[in-house]
């Protein structure tokens, strides 16, 4: 599905099949594969680099917490390439696999939460106009891909014939299912101020003066919804004080006993990059994407637009890696929870907290229309009518759209108390 | 050969391939497997056709929700890695002839008729971002039909899909209560008559 | 060569149908017959959503390919119950022995 996703991109496909193939024409087969082998290359970048930094951090960040050093001795008196040492080790060693294990699915259980994991980078946005396929949907489309990782979870614990792994990947499963619903409810809570799904026009709208734009601080029910959503995004990524599937004192290593060498490695590298899916999607859905709150006006020149998309890929990046480091840190201070601790907390709080949250996000902008007669509290600094005409555009696109006659006096419909209100005169 | 013709081919091998995988294997959880790969492929054949709402349905809820439901109760009532429960081979090649009766006979109407009469594309399914469709969606659910509701001549709205919205939301409130009280824990059985 | 038209996808349903229908008739496992099930709401899928793709059905066949999908949601979680309570009281999913009723 990658492939599909990322050649959808004509524009890149256009670009080569100007360049390469005959000009003029329709961008063929061998243009988009290349345009996808681009994509491919990029993404990949982008999950493996991550996941390498955020190793070397973690065992960093652990050692200092616990009054150790950590890392020392590889490349330099920091144990930079620590991550490069220990994918060495894991890549020479034996491939093994138990006897009573199910072959086909031990050998694709991993390859399973891979592809989930690195599917989700194809709609994350790394700065203004800078993602893989932008996606009118990407957030629902990150949510449904994501939910995939439970499958790979409890194919690895199924096939790897063992009571520890199957114990393991069942309590896992159960976790990581019940999660997705107060995590997609939270999500969707931003997504009620914004009024699109699609993650780069998030982004967009949250540019402006330092933080008045940013979604976290659009009502205190964005402002919760941001806490309650990193405490969800934490447990799905199977992070302590979650991490039942791992826990090294009870269940040897859940799911992961039987795997060793580089399938073992496969998994981590996952984990490490759906953590830096959340923290991304985050970052975009509540504290601003890749702004830093300084709106820098129209450049028109193509470098210093390039330039400044750089400057934002690097503080989306910043930014993400911020919460990952939140994530790591929190894992090494608080003990674990019990399975039954773990499921209560989602079923007896999270929900209802989130679906309370959902309600409020819902009826705060009638409320703010019925006292001061505007929907935000801070004053609109961005032209959000420039960014509601590129929608408008698009409902131009709904099929049979233009079998109608008078198709100006469309208005831009948005989900949110706008409509009502019109509908309301 | 346009990149569409060889995505299509790619989806299309997989998606019937690891259904006919589903027929034909014996361990439960290998069918399983294989039907996480078909609903997948089936996935994509709807990205294909310009449907990523649907697509994304399909992931979220059949793959992400549904099969993971169905692994659960393989794993629960789990009979021993050894027990097979096999048909008896000539029940298998009846069944197997009868299915390919009915795939031939549905085969030679698909390709017998003419559906050059009925085929219509509509405005603005030929472009990238014609699978944008989740706006129109959305509202059709909310009961505006946006490329039918306006302009139309005698003023009448057509109502969209909000009462289909409205009763399979309490449909999934019934099912909810339902399916946990149904299956809520109950003591098992006991397997053997005499204890020691 | 130009698009890929309406047959191949309806060819691919098809296969996606009568595939679950053989998977409902000849599984003994309860699990394996839902499976079936599982298939042939999905070939009825594709044909909606290609129909809705190619002819003027437009939105109406995706919206009705999502009422599917909820629908085939809801009835796999009571099947499964259903399937669990009978295992819980036969302690085995064979559906050859579900014949208590038999007259």
């Amino acid at each position: 599905m990658t492939i599909i996703l990322a050649a959808g991109d004509m524009h890149l496909a256009g670009f080569f099949q100007e360049r390469l193939f005959y000009p003029n024409a329709q961008p063929g087969a061998g243009a988009m594969i290349l345009a996808a082998l681009v994509h491919v290359a990029l993404l990949g970048a982008f999950f493996g680099l991550p996941a390498g930094v955020f190793i070397w951090a973690e065992r960093k960040i652990s050692g200092r917490i616990q009054d150790r050093l950590g890392p020392t001795r590889v490349g330099g008196r920091f144990g930079w390439l620590q991550t490069l040492a220990d994918g060495v080790k894991l890549i020479q060693k034996e491939d093994l696999a138990p006897a009573a294990a199910d072959r086909l699915l031990f050998r694709m259980a991993p390859y399973i939460v891979v592809v989930a994991t690195f599917a989700a980078f194809i709609v994350l946005p790394f700065s203004d106009g800078w993602v893989a396929v932008a996606s009118d949907i990407g957030l629902f489309l990150i949510l449904a891909i994501m939910s995939l990782e439970v499958l790979g979870v409890i194919l690895a614990g199924y096939s790897s014939g063992s009571k520890w792994a199957l114990f393991g990947a069942m309590r896992e499963a159960a976790q990581m299912v019940s999660y997705e619903i107060p995590m997609a409810i939270c999500a969707i809570i931003p997504i009620i101020a914004a009024g699109s799904l699609n993650l780069g026009e998030i982004g967009q709208m949250q540019s402006g003066w330092f933080f008045a734009n940013w979604l976290v601080f659009h009502d205190p029910f964005t402002f919760m919804a941001f806490f309650s959503y990193f405490v969800c995004a934490t447990a799905s990524c199977k992070r302590a004080p979650f991490d039942l599937a791992e826990a090294e004192s009870e269940l040897v290593a859940g799911f992961l006993t039987e795997y060793s060498g580089m399938r073992w490695s496969l998994f981590f590298l996952a984990e490490y990059a759906s953590m830096f899916v959340v923290s991304g999607i985050a970052v975009l859905l509540f504290l601003g994407g890749w702004h830093i709150g300084i709106p820098i006006s129209e450049v028109t020149t193509p470098a210093g637009k390039y330039f400044l998309n750089l400057m934002g890929m690097f503080v989306f990046i910043s930014k993400s890696s911020l919460l990952v480091f939140v994530q790591i840190w929190v894992r090494w201070t608080l003990p674990r929870l019990r399975i039954d601790q773990v499921m209560m907390t989602c079923l007896k709080y999270l929900i209802p907290i989130s679906c309370f949250l959902f309600f409020g996000a819902t009826v705060w902008p009638l409320l703010l229309s019925a006292i001061f007669g505007r929907t935000t509290v801070f004053l609109d600094l961005v032209d959000k009518n420039t960014i509601r005409s590129s929608v408008s555009s698009r409902i131009d696109r709904i099929p049979g759209r233009s079998m109608m006659s008078n198709s100006d006096t469309l208005q831009p419909m948005s989900v949110d108390a706008t409509l009502i209100v019109k509908r309301s005169e | 050969m346009s990149g569409e013709h060889v995505l299509f081919s790619l989806f299309a091998i997989s998606t019937c391939a690891s259904a006919v995988a589903v027929v034909v294997s014996q361990n439960i959880v290998r069918m399983a497997f294989w039907l996480i790969v078909s609903l997948g492929s089936t996935a994509g054949l709807f990205f294909l056709l310009h449907a990523d709402f649907v697509a994304a349905t399909q992931m979220l809820v059949y793959v992400g929700g549904t099969l993971v439901l169905l692994i659960f109760g393989v794993m629960l009532t789990a009979s021993g890695p050894y027990l097979r429960l096999k048909i008896p081979p000539g029940q298998g090649i009846m069944a197997a002839g009868i299915g390919c009766v009915f795939l031939a006979m549905i085969f030679v109407t698909v390709v017998a008729v003419d559906w050059n009469e009925t085929i219509v594309t509509p405005d603005g399914f030929n472009e990238p971002g014609a699978g944008n469709t989740a706006r129109g969606l959305g509202l059709s659910l909310l009961g505006f039909r946006p490329d039918k509701d306006l302009g139309a001549a005698d003023g009448s709205l057509s109502t969209g899909y909000l009462l289909p919205f409205e009763i399979i939301s309490v449909h999934l409130l019934v099912v909810l209560i339902g399916a946990a009280y149904l299956a809520r824990a109950k003591r098992r059985v006991a397997s053997t008559d005499t204890e020691n | 060569m130009g698009e890929i038209g309406l047959k191949p996808y309806l060819l691919v349903g098809a296969v996606l149908f009568v595939t679950g229908i053989v998977c409902m008739a000849s599984k003994r496992n309860g699990i394996g017959v839902l499976m079936g099930v599982e298939l042939v709401l999905n070939g009825a899928n594709v044909n909606f959503v290609a129909f809705s793709r190619y002819t003027a059905l437009g939105l109406d066949g995706q919206i009705i390919s999502l009422f599917v999908i909820v629908l085939a949601a809801a009835e796999a979680a009571v099947a499964l119950a259903i399937a669990l309570n009978f295992y819980n009281n036969h302690l085995t999913i064979d559906v050859d022995r579900g014949n208590e009723l038999r007259g």
